[in-house]
């Protein structure tokens, strides 16, 4: 370790002389900075996550003007690609071959991590900690260099399913679901969920929509005509919000699971309707901001006061930016673990290294683990019920990794 | 311009485009890569709008024929990738062919939200024949490898190819387009009457035209699957199509450089508002497009044309140029 | 049956929508033989308008009006100011800035509003109403009502008041309307101003059922487009009743073509458009064009 920490030291030294490029070992690292690279959808279908990278940033402002991580400034550079992989794969060359980023951190969404997927580990660069559920992220073997973050949707499906099964006899299920790789992804955690009960029959009606698409009522219509006490909601937060208004506009009041995808409650339930959203069931994992029970917790009362401070434009009912935040908390602590040394590998070796990691805007009882087996960094969740103000937890806290 | 003027000022470009490996990045290598691929697919709707006069807002629809013909050859079936190249340009052509037909019957603006609506059906039907196309995951692809061991990286191969096939339609293109066929096309758009009238079969060039300039774009739209080496239904679509109708207008209607041009456009100048505007790039881009079409309302090629007219004709000379 | 009724009604309230924006694509159309491809994204940020003067306490009506005046105004003005420059430039030049316009409007929107979704307010009560089993809202009834309306209104704008004549004629035949002493541009002003209004109410009807947001507009648009190609470029009723009829078709596939279900609703939607268009290949109401040879 000595002989390493003298090299480095006289890397330096050579490149603070002009002599050596601080590039030849570490790209992005430098003594007083490390680069990191994200894209996110700024603009175009997907916009209203923007606000995730935007809520980043800020907290990594925050980090700098606390002195940084072992005394190195982070460097957040981020660029929009519309959620358009071809965009997302050019942007990431640039961050990659153009900006010398030490690696990519919560790139978001299925089909533009996808698109990138075999370039980050062809190229041996972490990409760490990608903002979504599909559950293809947690593969150390196949692909070693990407890691997930949040508790995968088929996983999450698997809890309703679960649910269902115990709760309603006589279940006749409906279900409706955004046509593409994540409602198909939830869609399929489900299926799965029913059949291992021997259940899939429950399932009554299956309607699907666009993201182009202007409205969902006509499918909410038919769900109700199918005659199902049961509905699963797979739907981003601008549909989530048309369904849950259109069933109770239409007196529909089934069993209404919501994906956790859509669970603001500033975001999603208070334009559709407070009441209209009595009742509503959806996993958790973080603290929503806009739940009365977190006023006077510590982790609430900080998060609130680095809004107002660094993100005063951002919304705080919004539990976008409670995940942005806490995302950002877990890669702070890979970059402490790392101390010195910020080689790809070490960066990809620590994210592996999470032991209870508890961060404050998480549930009470759910805590950060990965290990070099377990590329799934947040798996529990816990139930929640609607009361017309806040989410309620109840239940106990599920495990995925506990099969 | 003279043609030996013309001659000397296109070799010395050509020498640009194979030198520049030596002087750039492998990732602007891929973004240039992406402008060649543009220019094909914008030459193929050129060929039809600029010089036949058929709107289409559904060659995207084309692009992604091409795009997953290429990757389910690649996927399913390890077919080596230079053969997908004429395979998704021929199923195209047909494709196209058989669009234009209906098509005859539809004027102007019929036409052009007809294939308005075929382009915004696509990404529906990738997603839903998913054992095909792998639905809304989408399939991963290798990038090609350069062959016979050549010391080159894959971005500089994919360059090569890319360039080499650009040539090639390019030079097929101006064949075509300067000769009879050409002029009949030409004529159709102008006149279609009386190109009737002087015995040209005017629904045979019509459809064809279609066929051709469809087969351009799935070429085009095989070399993107190579270059990104990834497709997903949802990248393909309908703003897809509406940038190439941005692209061509832009570059310069009834152009063959202003493909290029307008390749040119499309690939960089979004970049170029993100960097002047991280709040609001799209409006960034919004305004470049308008004050474009200020400045130069027949696009940049067609307005050098006009500029170059006016000079010869105030020096007085009376060549056509 | 009451199935089959629900969505017909749930069909017509949309397609009402679709129709609105159609008749202000074909009135622009009308008068200048361009399609506004920014008018979905102009009527979205009129809608924002509303909802920044109500956000400041201004009540339903008087936001509601005080938008429609305001964007006559700004649709007015993009027409003298933005549009003017490439007057009598070749069509599709004019189209590029048209779609130039469509990501200005939307990525202001963007960034003044953020993309996160706002609820819009609805001047008809929310109680549902039944008739037998079928349930629907009176936002629903309302919506369509309103657009008969202004259907009306334009009619009788355009059929009995002189100014609707004098811009009847410029859009005819600008080169004798000038010499009749019309000022053809100022005319060319007036139609977008007046479809600008028609956008904004197609969006102050629809934000409330889809909830506001600077993509709000899209989706529509592109229904819009299909309804005026249904009902023909050349018929502003056309356009309105080919909204309805696609409304209708886009959920009576949804509900009853069970082997095709929703994951082929929109394909579907369109596919009856275009054989509509083999067979009358100027839309359904709209009279072909006849060219000088």
């Amino acid at each position: 370790m000595r002989q390493r920490s003298w090299m480095f030291v006289l890397l330096m030294a050579l490149t603070l002389a002009g002599i050596v490029p601080a590039t030849a070992d570490t790209p992005g690292v430098t003594a007083t900075e490390i680069k990191i690279g994200h894209t996110n959808p700024y603009s175009g279908n997907a916009s209203a996550y923007g606000t995730i990278g935007k809520v980043e940033a800020a907290y990594f402002r925050m980090i700098n003007e606390q002195g940084g991580v072992n005394g190195r400034k982070i460097n957040f550079v981020t660029y929009d690609d519309g959620y358009s992989p071809p965009k997302t794969v050019e942007m990431v060359r640039k961050l990659l071959e153009q900006d010398q980023v030490a690696f990519l951190f919560n790139t978001l969404g299925t089909p533009t991590n996808s698109a990138i997927h075999k370039y980050m580990n062809d190229q041996k660069v972490p990409q760490l900690f990608v903002a979504t559920g599909a559950t293809k992220w947690g593969d150390p073997k196949g692909h070693p260099w990407t890691m997930g973050w949040q508790p995968t949707y088929q996983a999450e499906a698997k809890i309703y399913a679960a649910y269902v099964m115990k709760n309603v006899p006589n279940a006749k299920i409906g279900i409706l679901y955004q046509n593409d790789d994540y409602g198909k992804d939830y869609l399929k955690g489900f299926k799965d969920g029913l059949a291992a009960a021997n259940a899939s029959k429950a399932i009554v009606l299956e309607q699907s929509y666009e993201v182009t698409d202007p409205t969902v009522d006509s499918q909410v219509v038919n769900l109700k005509n199918s005659g199902a006490n049961v509905f699963f909601n797979i739907t981003t937060p601008k549909f989530a919000s048309q369904a849950i208004k259109k069933a109770h506009d239409i007196g529909w009041k089934p069993l209404h699971l919501l994906n956790n995808v859509s669970a603001s409650v500033g975001a999603v339930l208070k334009p559709a309707g407070l009441e209209a959203s009595k009742d509503l069931i959806t996993a958790l994992y973080l603290k929503d901001p806009t739940d009365p029970q977190w006023k006077n917790d510590q982790g609430y009362k900080d998060w609130l006061a680095f809004m107002k401070k660094y993100y005063p434009d951002g919304n705080t009912d919004d539990v976008s930016n409670v995940f942005g935040y806490t995302v950002a908390q877990g890669l702070v602590q890979v970059l402490k673990q790392c101390g010195n040394d910020l080689s790809r590998e070490n960066v990809m070796k620590q994210a592996a290294s999470l032991k209870d990691l508890s961060l404050p805007m998480l549930l009470p009882g759910i805590k950060v683990n990965t290990s070099p087996t377990d590329f799934y960094p947040i798996e529990q969740e816990q139930l929640a019920k609607f009361d017309g103000e806040r989410w309620v937890l109840f239940g106990e806290v599920y495990d995925a990794s506990k099969k | 311009m003279s043609a030996r003027v013309r001659l000397g000022l296109l070799l010395v470009l050509l020498a640009i485009a194979v030198a520049l490996p030596l002087f750039v990045s492998n990732f602007r290598l891929f973004q240039f890569t992406q402008v060649a691929t543009y220019a094909i697919a914008l030459l193929g709707l050129n060929m039809l709008t600029g010089y036949n006069g058929q709107i289409s807002l559904g060659h995207g629809a084309f692009y992604a024929l091409g795009a997953y013909t290429a990757a389910i050859m690649i996927d399913k079936w390890n077919v080596p990738y230079a053969l997908t190249l004429p395979v998704a340009g021929l199923l195209c052509l047909v494709a196209g062919f058989l669009f234009g037909i209906p098509a005859l019957r539809l004027e102007g603006l019929y036409l052009a939200l007809a294939t308005f609506a075929l382009a915004l059906a696509v990404p529906q039907i990738l997603k839903y024949f998913e054992d095909w196309t792998g639905g809304s995951q989408g399939i991963v692809l290798s990038k090609p490898k350069p062959p016979w061991g050549l010391a080159i990286t894959p971005d500089q191969w994919l360059y090569f190819f890319t360039l080499a096939v650009m040539l090639v339609l390019f030079f097929l293109a101006r064949n075509l387009l300067a000769g009879r066929t050409g002029r009949a096309i030409v004529a159709i758009r102008d006149n279609p009457t009386a190109a009737q009238a002087m015995g040209i079969n005017t629904p045979l060039y019509k459809s064809l035209t279609f066929g051709v300039s469809a087969g351009y774009t799935g070429v085009a739209g095989a070399l993107s699957a190579l270059t990104i080496a990834f497709v997903a239904p949802d990248t393909f679509n309908v703003f897809l199509s509406i940038t190439f109708l941005v692209g061509i207008v832009i570059g310069g209607l009834a152009s063959i450089s202003g493909a290029i041009l307008g390749g040119f456009f499309i690939q960089f100048v979004p970049n170029w508002a993100q960097d002047i505007s991280k709040a609001a790039p799209w409006a960034i881009y919004g305004v470049f497009l308008i004050l474009t079409m200020y400045v130069m309302p027949f696009g940049i090629a067609g307005t050098a044309r006009l500029l170059m007219a006016r000079r010869l004709r105030r020096a007085g000379t009376a060549r056509a140029g | 049956m009451e199935i089959l009724f629900q969505q017909i009604v749930s069909g017509l309230a949309t397609g009402g929508i679709y129709g609105s924006v159609a008749l202000a694509l074909v009135m622009i159309y009308q008068a200048t033989d361009v399609v506004n491809y920014a008018q979905g994204e102009m009527a979205m940020f009129s809608t924002y308008l509303a909802w920044s003067m109500m956000n400041a306490g201004v009540p339903y009506w008087a936001a509601f009006f005080g938008t429609l005046v305001v964007s006559f105004v700004g649709g007015l003005l993009i027409e003298r100011i933005v549009i003017r420059p490439v007057e009598g430039k070749p069509v599709l030049t004019i189209v590029i800035v048209c779609i130039g316009l469509l990501v200005i409007f939307n990525s202001v929107a963007g960034w003044i509003y953020s993309y996160i979704q706002k609820p819009f307010p609805s001047p008809f009560p929310p109680r549902p109403i039944m008739l037998g089993t079928v349930v629907f809202g009176a936002h629903d009834v309302g919506a369509i009502v309103v657009t008969l309306i202004v259907l009306a209104f334009l009619y009788a704008f355009f059929r009995y008041t002189t100014l609707g004549l004098a811009m009847r004629a410029a859009a005819q035949n600008p080169a004798s309307s000038r010499l009749c002493g019309i000022r053809v541009g100022w005319m060319l002003a007036i139609g977008w101003g007046l479809a600008a209004m028609v956008g904004a109410v197609a969006g102050m009807m629809v934000a409330p059922i889809v909830f506001l947001d600077p993509n709000m507009m899209a989706g529509i648009l592109i229904y819009a487009f299909a309804s005026a190609t249904l009902g023909g470029f050349t018929s502003p009723g056309g356009a309105v009743i080919g909204g309805l009829i696609v409304g209708v078709i886009e959920n009576i596939v949804g509900t009853y073509v069970s082997f095709i279900g929703t994951e082929l609703k929109l394909t579907v939607a369109l596919a009856v458009i275009l054989v509509v268009l083999v067979f009358k290949p100027s839309g359904l109401f709209g009279r072909p064009a006849v060219h000088r040879v």
